[in-house]
């Protein structure tokens, strides 16, 4: 029996439902620090440029408010079939979370499955984080007036290094769930465990431009992300620097930002079960309408 | 039809109370008035008579320093207070408010401008008001956010809080009641130009017996400002008033862990579908843009108005403007009162010059006389708006109205929501199902469908985008004091 070539593989950008390579042709090497391949890339993922965010934007712009208009009891099965989709691949969700060399595969194992369970949870909050946040005000006079949860639009993440799988789906749940869409830039250094997401996403019926993917570098993004008009939130676990390059940039078009510790604890399940993920994604919209014959 | 001229004369009706307003007043740092370090004094007028009220102490960085210090030094024993006792700090302060209410809106007249109807029916009665329903929350702000942990919310500590002219005794209502409220200690600086009702505010914290130090007041004017926003001790900071100083406010704070509400401009549309009660939309529109003559950052300053009905609209509308009584504020028949400062003034009147030479008509009230002294603006509309020009794009914050037109849902949707603002809107139907899904594509924090203008304390009010963020009032404006 001769040796089989490994058929390698190039991990793309996902915009707008589609898997393209950067416009700018560049690449980012993918290593796997546990020695496999004598620490050579093992495989390249594109590296996206300001122009691939720029389109990513519009083609989250274009898909949000069918997105959002889409009952939450839709949303919620979707998600819901994001966890079924990604389950399936667990093993090699595994092997990616593995490959960074901060797990062990005991651990690695432990962290999927806490990942899995907090799709299945954020599922379950698309329906009800208004009955949550929302409701009717008992205002003085004779109005019928009540907030309901909105969510902002277009949100950029900017996911952390640790928890390369956990922290990507804990920063890009919310704004998802609540019906906003999502340009995701996951960690530069290991970006596998995000992209198989990706990978998982269309079979899952996440509507083309609601979710997108780019890999790239923090640094090259972030500023891009913070003066960008048509981004109406960034949900960031960067260092503090890139945190005051953001708070700074947003500041022009009053996006809002959600800046999160990226050494946060994303493993405690009950501190991420919580409606304040939603800080910065929705927003509350105050209705009012007279009462009377 | 031809509506003619109305021609109702009224006699005077001056509120006669008269108000003591001492001649100078100093800071309110720890529970007491003191002058300022910096030994300066600026003059607050009356804008109806540009007469001197008083001379008020200009805080300088020492100044606000030693604010911040009392303010921080107060905060361990007030967020430790049984929530219960906390509360009924906020219970007798809208008590006070209460049985001081007459002195409160005829001083507010006087320093602002503003008709005192509505200072007496509007303003004064929202304070008290918000004092008393935030009292309530102080001891049930675990049910307010609930956390998965269901660990008792925590104060954010030190609050730095800057409030506009508009609404002087409102937004220092709006800026404390939420922060005691939650447990945290203020610093507030009232506007340069309104700051008696909150140092009369701070009198009544006095008679209260709030303990010293839980609210500060340091008056001034933007410096004053800037030194209490920089402050590295300040850990929230609140802020009403234009995008632009706003803009300068998120920047200034970027970096460090203070956290930031702000609630900015706006250029909200009002807009009246053909299938509208037509006189009841005509009253919303006064009350959109002509109540505290304009100056609201929520006003419905842009009209959208469907085609069919434009021209029908317009003669109402102008009909009514004639009806507004422009004058003295303090009269209880005056409608429209003195704008607040001659720099605002002027202002307005830079946005009337341009949008006639962009191509727009001005129509306003030109036979009625004004007093000789204060500072005036007559009610006034555009037609001939195109959405490019100045005055339907910028915040004019006057009584100055743009009237474009749109000839289906769509088109409404899209022209309401272009504009960076999203503060409000106005939408008049008398289909409900209509109302509420136009209210859905509004990109706006607060929709008034049949009304305008209606304010609670119970309701959360705030803005999307460049409007700003975080919310005041009701439960969610509760998440802005709490860690």
């Amino acid at each position: 029996m001769t040796d089989r070539a490994e058929i390698t593989k190039t991990w793309k950008l996902f915009i707008g439902g589609a898997y393209p390579r950067s416009e700018s042709g560049r690449v980012l090497p993918v290593h796997d620090v546990n020695g496999h391949a004598g620490g050579r890339a093992i495989a390249y993922a594109a590296h996206a440029s300001r122009k691939d965010l720029r389109d990513a934007v519009e083609v989250a712009r274009a898909s949000q408010e069918r997105w959002a208009a889409s009952s939450g009891l839709l949303r919620g099965q979707i998600l819901y079939r994001l966890a079924e989709m990604l389950d399936g691949r667990r093993a090699e969700l595994v092997e990616a979370v593995r490959m960074g060399g901060r797990l062990g595969r005991g651990k690695a194992r432990l962290e999927v499955e806490l990942s899995l369970d907090r799709i299945v949870s954020f599922a379950g909050w698309c329906d009800k984080l208004e009955s949550v946040m929302g409701g009717r005000n008992p205002v003085a006079g004779p109005f019928h007036c009540f907030s309901q949860i909105e969510p902002v639009g277009v949100v950029a993440v900017f996911a952390p290094d640790e928890h390369p799988l956990l922290g990507f789906l804990s920063l890009i749940l919310p704004p998802l769930a609540c019906g906003c869409s999502v340009v995701a830039i996951p960690s530069a250094s290991e970006p596998v465990p995000a992209l198989i997401v990706s990978e998982a996403a269309p079979s899952s019926d996440i509507p083309a431009g609601v979710l997108n993917v780019l890999t790239g570098s923090h640094e090259e993004l972030v500023p891009v992300a913070a003066a960008h008009r048509d981004i109406d939130a960034v949900v960031a676990a960067v260092p503090a620097e890139l945190a005051k390059t953001l708070q700074v940039g947003v500041a022009e078009n009053m996006k809002r930002v959600r800046l999160i510790d990226p050494q946060a604890a994303f493993t405690d399940e009950s501190a991420w079960n919580d409606p304040r993920a939603f800080t910065g994604v929705t927003e509350v919209k105050t209705v009012w309408h007279p009462i009377g014959i | 039809m031809t509506l003619s001229k109305p021609s109702w004369e009224y006699a005077p009706a001056p509120e006669t109370l008269k108000v003591d307003i001492a001649p100078e007043y100093g800071l309110f740092i720890d529970g007491a008035f003191r002058v300022p370090r910096s030994g300066r004094m600026f003059a607050t007028i009356n804008p109806a008579t540009e007469e001197p009220l008083a001379q008020i102490a200009e805080a300088d960085a020492a100044d606000v320093n030693d604010a911040v210090v009392a303010a921080r030094r107060a905060l361990k024993g007030w967020r430790k207070l049984p929530a219960l006792e906390r509360a009924k700090y906020l219970y007798r302060i809208a008590r006070r408010i209460q049985e001081r209410a007459r002195e409160l809106a005829v001083l507010e007249t006087m320093d602002n401008g503003k008709p005192i109807r509505e200072t007496r029916d509007e303003d004064v009665p929202l304070a008290a008001a918000h004092f008393f329903h935030h009292a309530g929350w102080c001891d049930k702000l675990r049910y307010a956010l609930p956390t998965a942990t269901g660990a008792d919310p925590q104060p954010i500590g030190v609050c730095g809080q800057v409030i506009p002219w508009n609404f002087p005794l409102l937004m220092a209502a709006w800026k404390i009641a939420p922060a005691l409220a939650c447990g945290n200690t203020v610093v507030l600086k009232p506007a340069e130009t309104t700051p008696l009702t909150a140092l009369r505010l701070a009198e009544i914290l006095q008679e209260v017996d709030l303990p010293r130090g839980v609210v500060n007041i340091v008056t001034g004017a933007g410096a004053t400002g800037r030194e209490l926003v920089h402050h590295a001790d300040v850990d929230k900071v609140a802020f009403t008033g234009s995008t632009d100083v706003g803009r300068a406010i998120a920047t200034a704070v970027a970096g460090t862990s203070k956290r930031l509400t702000l609630e900015l401009g706006g250029k909200s549309p009002n807009i009246i579908f053909a299938d509208a009660p037509i006189d009841q939309a005509v009253e919303g529109i006064v009350s959109a843009i002509w109540v505290n003559q304009g100056q609201v950052c929520c006003a419905g300053s842009r009209l959208l108005v469907e085609e069919s009905i434009v021209d029908e609209v317009i003669e109402k509308l102008q009909y009514r403007m004639r009806s507004l009584r422009v004058g003295n504020p303090l009269d209880k028949n005056t409608d429209v009162g003195a704008i607040n400062s001659r720099a605002q003034l002027e202002r307005i009147e830079g946005y009337i010059r341009t949008a006639t030479s962009e191509g727009a008509t001005h129509n306003s009230v030109s036979d009625a006389a004004l007093p000789s002294r204060g500072f005036w603006c007559r009610p006034c509309f555009f037609t001939g708006v195109q959405p490019a020009h100045t005055i339907a794009r910028e915040e004019i914050f006057g009584p100055v109205l743009a009237v474009m037109t749109f000839r289906t849902p769509d088109e409404a949707v899209a022209r309401a929501n272009n504009t960076m603002y999203g503060l409000s809107a106005g939408i008049w139907t008398s289909r409900g199902s209509k109302a509420y899904e136009i209210a859905r594509q509004i990109k706006a924090g607060v929709v008034w469908c049949n009304t305008f203008n209606q304010f609670d304390a119970a309701a959360p009010f705030g803005g999307y985008r460049e409007s700003g963020f975080g919310r005041e009032g009701g439960r969610a404006g509760l998440a802005a004091y709490l860690a």
